[in-house]
């Protein structure tokens, strides 16, 4: 067994070290020559924002546009663990992939379209519960009453446990004949479920756990919205005899906007690229509860197949950044970035 | 008392359910801490059940008793993880990756996040757009090349590998965090400084660098929760057990071979404390940070 010795210590220290130091030093590199070029050879007016710039602009080349531009090539290969070192790539092995990717299941029988519908479900179903819980619970707790914080602190548990705890909590939790939640369906006189053998429920287990896990964000952040509202409206509306249903859907809602959406915005992204859930309460390889993103890791790393997994990973990314257009389109969401 | 408490509801159906309540009847009032202290079993009872389950003797693990404190309470399984099982090595791990990664990401976006602010110069556009579109890319979509990339480069199973590996996404979005509180902060401030003869870099080291503090905590914090929670990165890149972070070697004692219920629950409670006290300390200044860079843009 292996245990935290002196050892294991300074070799961490070293390494981890090693490369903050590097980084600070390659950091300075590059100021000086951005200095000499632009500033003493060009007299750049630009000088000091593009020195500002360069270390971070430099590390997003290498660690986020050149690993894009390697999954495009690798998208072409035939690599796997057997072709590994020596492996083909040609355009007729990309175009193989993409003929793969929509006609032949990504994993062992998923195939690509219906594990795309099941992620839109997962995500529909998820960001839905999250906002309608986030929302009764703000809109419960917006109010002077005894023990409200202590309230607001237990509601906010889910969110600050580790998720991979919570998950792997719940997953037990789900065991037929010792879980809690089969237990207490039996206490009620119900039938006990078979939460990882039957493929709908697996997936309903996944849904129920990362909808306890994200309510407490949503609630958080749409009562700070509620807490903003200046009570002089609703005297205004109670004044013009508005029914509370009237005053919600005309003050609150509206008011609530400028912080809902990008909460619900954020929702979506982490929902929709969540794997930790759907991946670890998946127990019995069941590949019906495998949304994009967990189908995406078990076609590279358990499958082995890397030029495939590349090909469906940039076909997954298009739909996602399809998606995206349209939303920026339809809400303005970009507006602000220019200004 | 009854018969008030029916009049007053059929005035008004929904009577003030969606706004405070300074004049709710005493049964709303009722209802509504009813609903709340449910909630609050939902939330907090699965908790209870892994310190529950961390207590029980270990033939006793598998057990439909719902009480929380059993009978025979004993901390063994504590003291298996921390002598017996390598949590400390798991969590040394964690931590000498996640703090290294959430230092080169406030080192790294500190400036430029400065530069974005109050510059305007060509390929600010694009740079920004860039920064938006790298948070809307899943990690997951980039674990093909980075994994094959860093075998290359003989970054699998070292410390090193796995930091960079995170700074992927954490460097991005420090700099959007950044960005939207520079534009917080008034130019008023660094001009007056520069009329009074202090250079333009002098004035971020004296005027923004400090005012910024509560966001350079909030961007460490977060990209440290970030990294130190991460399952599917560490799972790729770490294949030796020595190296594993606590993620993976709590995933060892749940979900592997064969299940250590009871080590599980306790190692999970150890490393749970510590993480939730931090975060319900900071989660105020976490979710305003979040808010800020978002609605600001």
């Amino acid at each position: 067994m292996e245990a935290l010795t002196g050892e294991v210590i300074v070799r961490s220290l070293g390494q981890v070290g090693g490369m903050v130091a590097f980084t600070l030093l390659g950091a300075l590199a590059l100021e000086v020559i951005l200095y000499l070029v632009l500033g003493r050879l060009l007299k750049s007016r630009y000088t000091l924002p593009y020195m500002l710039l360069a270390p971070a602009a430099v590390g997003l080349a290498l660690l986020v546009v050149y690993p894009i531009g390697y999954e495009v090539r690798l998208a072409f290969t035939n690599m796997s663990l057997r072709h590994f070192r020596e492996y083909t790539l040609s355009l007729a092995q990309g175009i193989e992939n993409l003929r793969w990717v929509f006609t032949e299941p990504v994993l062992k029988q998923a195939k690509f379209f219906p594990v795309l519908g099941r992620t839109v479900l997962w995500t529909a179903v998820n960001v839905v519960f999250h906002v309608l819980g986030g929302m009764a619970l703000a809109l419960l707790l917006n109010r002077p009453m005894r023990g409200r914080g202590l309230y607001r602190t237990l509601l906010v548990f889910p969110w600050a446990i580790p998720q991979v705890i919570a998950v792997l909590a719940w997953r037990g939790e789900f065991h037929y004949e010792y879980g809690f939640v089969n237990v207490m369906l039996q206490r009620l006189g119900l039938q006990p479920i078979q939460w990882y053998a039957n493929p709908l429920w697996n997936f309903a287990a996944a849904c129920i756990t990362n909808i306890w896990l994200g309510i407490p964000f949503m609630m958080v952040i749409i009562l700070g919205g509620l807490q903003s509202i200046s009570r002089e409206f609703y005297e205004a509306a109670e004044i013009d005899g508005a029914s509370a249903w009237q005053q919600f859907r005309s003050i609150t809602l509206p008011m609530l906007q400028p912080v809902l959406t990008p909460a619900v915005i954020l929702g979506v992204i982490w929902t929709f690229n969540n794997f930790n859930v759907p991946f670890l309460i998946n127990r019995n390889e069941l590949e019906t509860t495998d949304i994009l993103v967990t189908a995406l890791f078990r076609a590279a790393f358990e499958y082995n197949r890397y030029g495939f997994s590349a090909a469906f990973a940039m076909v997954s990314f298009l739909f996602l950044f399809a998606f995206a257009v349209v939303y920026i389109r339809v809400t303005g969401a970009l507006k602000g970035v220019y200004e | 008392m009854s018969t008030l408490v029916k009049t007053q509801r059929r005035k008004a159906p929904l009577s003030r359910f969606f706004r405070s309540a300074r004049g709710d009847s005493p049964f709303k009032r009722l209802l509504i801490h009813l609903a709340l202290i449910l909630s609050c079993a939902i939330s907090v009872y699965p908790v209870l059940r892994v310190l529950s389950v961390s207590l029980r003797p270990g033939d006793r693990l598998l057990s439909t008793s719902l009480a929380i404190i059993p009978d025979d309470a004993t901390l063994k399984a504590y003291h298996t993880v921390v002598f017996d099982k390598p949590l400390l090595l798991w969590l040394w791990n964690s931590l000498s990756i996640t703090v290294s990664t959430a230092i080169i990401g406030v080192i790294l976006a500190a400036t430029g996040a400065y530069a974005f602010s109050r510059w305007r110069f060509p390929g600010r556009a694009p740079g920004l757009i860039f920064l938006l579109t790298t948070q809307m890319i899943p990690a997951a979509m980039l674990m093909v090349p980075i994994y094959i990339l860093a075998a290359r480069l003989n970054l699998i199973n070292s410390y090193r590998g796995l930091a960079i590996a995170y700074s992927v996404s954490s460097v991005p979005f420090s700099i959007w965090i950044l960005k939207g509180y520079y534009d917080t902060i008034p130019p008023d401030l660094e001009e007056a400084a520069l009329i009074d003869g202090a250079s333009r870099m002098g004035t971020f080291y004296r005027i923004i660098l400090p005012l910024s503090t509560p966001a350079l905590a909030i961007v460490f914090l977060f990209n440290f929760m970030t990294a130190w929670n991460d399952y599917m990165l560490a799972r790729i890149m770490l294949q030796k057990a020595e190296m594993f972070t606590w993620t993976l070697g709590i995933w060892t004692l749940a979900g592997q071979f064969r299940v250590e219920w009871g080590n599980f629950a306790a190692a999970s409670i150890l490393v749970m404390i510590p993480v939730m006290a931090l975060f319900l300390y900071s989660s105020k200044w976490l979710i305003s940070g979040l808010t800020l860079g978002a609605v600001k843009g």
